[in-house]
């Protein structure tokens, strides 16, 4: 309290010295007859110099910025779309740049050269058809050539995939990123975000995972009956806002299960096999050296991005919609740690759409393999279907663990020849 | 309020007495209800000035989190407590929320309320020879709601689940559910108040703005003779009475969704454990409504800035702007454009590409309406007489933060590249500078250049150029390295950056040492300020009084008596002969000519 007292104190007593020092300046203005309104030739010249002065600072600190850290973060493109749009932002920057330093320059190069000097009238010049006519053409002939380029770009980047494209799907919520790689079928089995249950974290539909979800809803420990048992008991005096709680809670869990046994009755269990041979991975993804992949977005509660700035990739992941985007990583880790000189250096996939308190650390590593060690990976992977996942922690619920572990090894494995 | 009794002091400093003339009224009528348009200006360019350094004051705040994270501040502590920042270490949800409020504040309440409220009030009726705006009452109203949603917003900085933690977009689902962060509770449902109260607020002064502009010029001033500020206030007035209404409706639906059970933004969500039954509802539809209204609330706060600063460059080069049609063209084609390329923001949202490739198209558009006023403020300059008071510095700053900021723009409004660089910090830097610096320039040149014809004196030219040029410095000192960070990837409204510490090390001390430098550029900038608020508040009441015509000018605000009366001219109107920039004309006495002098014989229009 007392340091912010003194605080508050030296804070006055500047302003009370400040404008007495304000008074002094203004007796003696009014001692010169100097008025504000009157700018004298040497505050006019004054300024006018350090107009010149400014523009060489700032371009000194613009290119010593530019030099040292214009690729430093960025890196190199680590996939085939990524090397384009950085050849277009390279060639963007170039032609803005560009621009950005003739008007700058001649900016602040007029505003040094053109001020007042006495006996130099101002010249009346109001318009000119054919300087018009140049600056709305020649801004309008460059940009032509960027918007034909970057669309050119943008069409093959969002474009449909191949059909070897290797379909993932990611799954967002707070604050973390799980991966569903669609197996050997390489389709995607559906999902249904009401079958969501702590041994369907992915609310994937299948016959047994749509029952265990309508057993959960009526019987689990917050299930159905569980509330209607204790609304129904007298012996119970309720706060009448918790009683509202558990009525509005039940009410929304009927709808729920009445939604469930509709989709039980039109589910057709010749779908089953495309979600069984799924594999779920958490931590970390690995994917193939130049293999297309095309990830599809899910989110569980709310937008999240996607955001793979090594691979100049970025999706945002909508709940209730499904997104996409594809692409082709072709640098390996291996490759791109010793292209960063650091033996640490992983790919990444940031979450960037703002979704909450932990929004910063919400971060997957990715890891991209060249095809024999893939291959290995994805054999391993292989015996962890969805069904054997599933079926696992159904008798026995110990092994969430598991897999985590293997792909720790694997990580390490991998990493040590590069050390 | 403390701005009336203000008032009081300094015109009784100035000139002992109300008697004017005209009828007495009283104090309340003349300082709080006012109806006078001048007086409503100033009210609108207190409050604002106090919203512009609360927000100012919420970015130093979160700028020290993340220049040193994890590290105790007693500057933290100070202002936020234990509550918010136990031990002088930010927390997570309070970053989000001083995140979010800053740039609420900053947007709504300093450059669209302030900005275009304090000067739109001021200058219309006189520049365009009126005696007030067409409905003094509605003008009173409009900031008396201002007032009322500014007071609204900062209470939500108050309550006990904090203030609004989604951005200021406030995307939905995020805003939605109270259960994904704190700040979706009370704290968003003020905000969602207060800004319903400000789109009102909003709303009815553009009314008031666009009757005035069409139906009390003075006698002569045809629409090709207004000065290109009212023409920037007027096309600002139409593009908020067609965006603002959308923006309500958005905040409506999203009210509805919260309180009501609706779902128009929710679909299939599981949020805390609990599963929701909301299903069919996108969160793509709140972003095209949001953007509907934000991407055209880009130009109501950037087009008064340009056009103030029209004004005071042709003043005080002692030449005409040039290109005076052209500007009338591209003020109104940036207008029209402004509409047609909200998508821009949501090229990765999950929106079809093809829909993307259009909005790059309309986007890049803007460009070349946006060379052209540069082109000619650079024109105008070349072979000028330029006087560079203080106003002057302030509007070629902005032509400089309008080309810097401007340029990048072109870069984000191409979706191939905005792919990598979408919502990094190179979107945050791009907009501070062309929005946030050429706006907050745009205002600082309007007070500089009026403010002897608000309050009656000058402000103290020297201090107003060391303001100038700390500010000038720190500005792009601040924002010209985010943009590296930026390019480097990093994400913006991140608490921490010490998370990439975990996978590149290269990027992470790069990022870690550029926040340093970049806050400590803030910081330096943030007091810089205080040079101003001490110029200004001290002036007020002691500054030197003003001539009539301090700057030579031809508009005709510099025709009215120095001290304020009510319907601003003591006699008849003012008849306009000529347009407003006959600035060194050959063959006139002087280098100006105001508008209200007929023309000579022999002499052209120009």
């Amino acid at each position: 309290m007392a340091s912010k007292l003194i605080a508050l104190i030296v804070i006055v007593l500047g302003v009370i010295a400040i404008a007495q020092l304000v008074r002094v300046y203004e007796l003696s203005s009014k001692l010169r007859k100097r008025q504000e309104h009157e700018i004298s030739t040497r505050d006019n010249d004054f300024n006018a110099k350090l107009m010149f002065v400014f523009l060489v600072l700032f371009y000194i600190g613009f290119i010593y910025l530019l030099v040292k850290y214009g690729y430093t973060g960025r890196g190199i493109a680590a996939s085939v779309h990524g090397k384009d749009i950085d050849w277009l932002l390279d060639l963007n920057f170039f032609i803005i740049i560009g621009a950005f330093f003739l008007t700058n320059t001649l900016l602040f190069w007029f505003s040094y050269k053109y001020a007042r000097k006495a006996g130099v009238k101002a010249l009346y010049f109001p318009h000119n058809n054919k300087l018009e006519m140049l600056w709305t053409v020649v801004p309008a002939a460059v940009l032509a050539v960027i918007i034909i380029l970057g669309l050119k770009s943008w069409n093959e980047i969002t474009g449909a995939p191949d059909k070897e494209t290797i379909r993932v799907e990611l799954f967002s919520k707070q604050f973390d990123w799980t991966a569903r790689y669609s197996g050997s079928d390489n389709v995607l089995g559906k999902f249904d975000y009401k079958l969501t249950t702590d041994k369907n974290e992915l609310a994937l539909v299948t016959t047994e995972t749509i029952d265990s979800a309508i057993y959960v809803m009526e019987n689990g420990p917050t299930g159905i009956k569980a509330i209607e048992t204790k609304l129904n008991d007298r012996n119970i005096i309720f706060v009448p806002e918790d009683k509202e709680k558990m009525e509005n809670d039940l009410y929304r869990k009927e709808r729920l299960i009445r939604l469930l046994y509709q989709m039980k009755e039109r589910h057709d269990a010749k779908a089953d096999v495309r979600v069984w041979d799924d594999f779920i991975q958490k931590d970390t993804l690995f994917l193939c050296v130049n293999k297309e992949y095309e990830f599809n977005f899910r989110s569980k509660d709310v937008i999240h991005s996607a955001h793979f700035p090594y691979f100049r990739a970025q999706m945002n992941t909508v709940p209730g919609l499904t997104t996409r985007f594809k692409f082709i990583p072709d640098v390996t880790t291996k490759e791109m740690r010793k292209n960063k000189k650091d033996n640490k250096f992983n790919f990444i996939l940031l979450c960037n759409k703002i979704c909450g308190g932990s929004h910063y650390k919400m971060k997957m590593i990715v890891v991209v393999l060249p095809e024999s060690e893939y291959k290995v990976w994805l054999k391993a992977k292989q015996k962890q279907t969805f069904k054997d996942m599933y079926f696992a922690t159904a008798a026995a619920p110990v092994s969430p663990a598991a897999p985590a572990d293997t792909l720790n090894v694997a990580v390490d494995a991998m990493a040590a020849p590069a050390n | 309020m403390s701005v009336a009794t203000h008032e009081t002091h300094g015109h009784h400093d100035a000139h002992g007495d109300h008697d004017h003339g005209h009828h007495e009224e009283s104090f309340v009528s003349k300082y709080i209800f006012s109806q006078d348009h001048k007086m409503i200006g100033k009210q609108f360019l207190m409050t604002a000035i106090f919203m512009g350094v609360v927000a100012m004051l919420l970015s130093v705040l979160f700028r020290i989190q993340l220049a040193w994270p994890g590290e105790s501040s007693n500057f933290l502590s100070f202002f936020l407590g234990e509550e918010w920042a136990p031990g002088g270490v930010l927390k997570e949800d309070m970053y989000l929320g001083i995140v979010t409020i800053h740039g609420t504040i900053m947007v709504f309440f300093l450059l669209t309320g302030g900005l275009s409220g304090t000067f739109s009030n001021i200058l219309i009726p006189l520049q365009l020879g009126a005696r007030d705006m067409a409905s003094g009452f509605l003008n009173m109203l409009s900031y008396w709601f201002f007032l009322l949603s500014s007071v609204i917003m900062l209470i939500s900085l108050f309550v006990e689940s904090g203030p609004a933690m989604a951005g200021w977009t406030v995307y939905p689902p995020l805003s939605a559910l109270p259960q994904a962060v704190s700040g979706s509770g009370t704290g968003m449902t003020l905000w969602l108040v207060s800004m319903t109260i400000f789109i009102a607020s909003s709303l009815i002064g553009s009314l008031n703005y666009i009757v005035t502009v069409l139906n009390l010029r003075t006698k002569g001033m045809s629409m090709t003779r207004m000065p290109l500020t009212i023409w920037t206030f007027f096309v600002t007035a139409v593009l908020g009475v067609l965006s603002f209404p959308v923006l309500l409706s958005a905040a409506l639906l999203l009210t509805m969704d919260r309180l009501a059970g609706t779902s128009f933004y929710l679909s299939d969500i599981i949020v805390g454990g609990e599963m929701l039954t909301n299903h069919g509802g996108s969160p793509i539809l709140y972003q095209h409504l949001f953007w509907f209204l934000g991407h055209p609330e880009v130009y109501i706060v950037l087009l008064p800035a340009l056009g103030l600063s029209s004004e005071i460059i042709s003043t005080n080069s002692r030449k005409p702007i040039f290109g005076y049609r052209a500007m009338i063209g591209s003020i109104l084609a940036i207008g029209f454009l402004s509409f047609i390329v909200w998508a821009h923001h949501m090229f990765i949202t999950g929106m079809s590409p093809f829909l993307g490739s259009v909005f790059v198209f309309t986007t890049l558009l803007i460009a070349i309406p946006s060379a052209v006023k540069v082109f000619n403020y650079l024109t105008t300059l070349w072979k000028g007489s330029l006087v560079l008071t203080p106003a002057m510095l302030f509007a070629i700053g902005l032509v400089s933060s309008f080309i810097s900021g401007g340029v990048t723009g072109i870069i984000l409004a191409d979706s191939a590249l905005d792919i990598t660089l979408h919502d990094t910090y190179f979107v945050v830097a791009h907009f501070h500078v062309v929005m946030g610096m050429s706006a907050v320039f745009g205002m600082f040149a309007g007070v500089y250049h009026w403010f002897p014809k608000m309050y009656g004196r000058m402000l103290n030219t020297r201090m107003g150029y060391a303001h100038f040029w700390l500010t000038l410095a720190s500005a792009y000192g601040v924002f010209f390295p985010m943009h590296f960070v930026g390019i480097a990837g990093a994400p913006r409204r991140y608490y921490d950056f010490s998370v990439y510490g975990e996978f590149d090390a290269e990027s992470f001390t790069m990022i870690m040492d550029l926040n340093v430098v970049i806050t400590i550029f803030a910081i330096v900038g943030s007091i810089a300020q205080l040079i101003f608020l001490f110029n200004f508040f001290y002036s007020i009441f002691r500054g030197p009084v003003a001539p009539q015509n301090p700057w030579n000018s031809n508009t005709l605000e510099w025709t009215t008596p120095v001290e304020h009366i009510h319907g601003n001219w003591p006699g008849e109107l003012p008849t306009v002969y000529r347009w407003p920039y006959d600035y060194s004309k050959p063959g006139a006495e002087r280098d100006f000519i105001p508008q209200n002098v007929p023309l000579a014989e022999g002499e052209e229009e120009h």
